[in-house]
């Protein structure tokens, strides 16, 4: 439960507003015993400010720093995404459920995520593009806001250069001379080269757009037992002792973040919880 | 190779319409092409004419003073582009762009409205049709309004 000093070693800026900070164990703290999973979230602390829950956004495998993409939203994701290289973090963890990497392999796979959820779902990606030959369709679908809010564009463009992987991007608006897609996320399912039914899908964003998402995957024919969502909710401790992450009958920290579809559709649509 | 009378059949907002009404759909209707870039029309400009994507993306742009132009919104193969031609005053509301090379079916607006008024069960099928292009760009853009890419901000 205490935090493990980790020095910066690298800051990198993602968009206007979103940082990816690398991070390896100060020596004399030991090192970080268990690297995050595909999905799985560490604590990060800024050290007299507080502390936050962030995803991997980095390989689980092999010994380089922890990667961690962050969105300067409030005063801790501000802190964390001003500490220079050299600067030191507090990192608990890992915590939390991880995709179902083993479970969705053998069949298609479609990714979809809405502006910082690409962080989370990067692990997947990286990890169904490494293990290609176990996939059938892989197509990774990624929302934003506009052009200047998509991450990791130079990583989308090497995905997309693959003639193995169908990557299409929308945006909600752009300056003229886009030449992408312009509408919801949403619009761009219909069109995805997936066998819906012999697909799984894993969806990372805002609930909002999660749930317009999973509509139309199963729309689409995507079984919603197939499908699972990594969920935010405002943890604290992420062992499931204090409860402020409770949704319903779960703990997103202890039972999540990454859920089956079908276990928090009802729960995502529910105006007060 | 498609004919043009195929082409209509098969597309989405024709879908399940009589060979009779698919006849007099086609005979308003002619191939046209765009290069990259190319305005197909322009705000304020007469509403005569509609477009099938048949190949390429189509984008639909608002220009304010001082602020550059806008895409709202992009058309993809088989939807449609333009309904101003079904309503008054018959005039655009968007600049209409093509986004690379584009391979679309023009239809002359003003001509199916004549046809329209000839035969009021063809133009009640078409204003349904329309009508539900409209709602489905509406509904869309009602969602993009909560900005689901936002995020709750805490932390």
């Amino acid at each position: 439960m205490t935090p493990v000093p980790h020095r910066v070693v690298s800051r990198g800026q993602e968009t206007a507003d979103t940082w990816t900070l690398e991070l390896e164990p100060l020596g004399a703290s030991g090192t970080h015993g268990i690297r995050p999973r595909a999905g799985q979230f560490d604590m990060l602390y800024a050290f007299g400010v507080g502390e936050v829950p962030i995803s991997t956004s980095g390989d689980h495998d092999g010994d380089g720093p922890l990667t961690h993409t962050i969105r300067a939203v409030g005063a801790v994701t501000k802190a964390l995404c001003a500490l220079e290289p050299g600067a030191v973090a507090g990192v608990r963890g890992p915590f939390g459920t991880e995709w179902p990497l083993a479970e969705t392999a053998g069949g298609d796979l479609v990714v979809v995520a809405g502006g910082i959820g690409l962080a989370p779902l990067r692990p997947a990606v990286r990890h169904a593009l490494s293990h290609r030959d176990e996939y059938g369709a892989v197509s990774v679908l990624v929302g934003a806001r506009t052009p200047q809010d998509l991450l990791f564009v130079p990583e989308l463009e090497g995905w997309r250069s693959r003639l193995d992987v169908e990557v299409d991007v929308a945006v909600d608006a752009a300056a003229a001379g886009w030449h992408g897609r312009v509408g919801l996320v949403t619009t761009l399912i219909p069109g995805a080269v997936i066998e819906p039914a012999r697909a799984s899908a894993l969806v990372c964003g805002p609930e909002v757009m999660m749930t317009f998402v999973v509509r139309a995957l199963v729309e689409r024919g995507v079984p919603l037992e197939r499908i699972w969502v990594s969920m935010e909710r405002n943890m604290r401790c992420a062992v499931g002792h204090c409860g402020h992450c409770q949704l319903g009958p779960t703990l997103i920290c202890r039972d999540g973040a990454v859920f089956p579809a079908a276990a928090m559709t009802r729960l995502m649509e529910v105006r007060e919880l | 190779m498609h004919t043009l009378d195929e082409l209509i059949a098969d597309a989405p907002v024709f879908a399940a319409l009589g060979p009779g009404d698919l006849a007099l759909i086609a005979g308003c209707a002619q191939n046209v092409g765009f290069e990259d870039g190319e305005l197909i029309f322009r705000e304020g400009e007469p509403a005569d004419t509609f477009y099938l994507v048949r190949r390429g993306r189509v984008s639909l742009e608002l220009h304010a003073p001082g602020r550059g132009g806008l895409v709202i919104d992009t058309i993809e193969p088989g939807e449609v582009v333009g309904w101003s031609w079904l309503f008054e005053p018959y005039v655009w509301h968007f600049d209409a762009r093509a986004t690379g090379p584009l391979r679309a079916i023009a239809f002359d607006g003003a001509c199916l409205r004549g046809k329209c008024e000839d035969d009021k069960e063809l133009g009640y099928e078409l204003m349904k049709r329309f009508a539900q292009v409209m709602i489905d760009r509406l509904q869309h853009a009602r969602v993009r309004l909560l900005d689901v890419y936002g995020g709750v901000g805490v932390g």
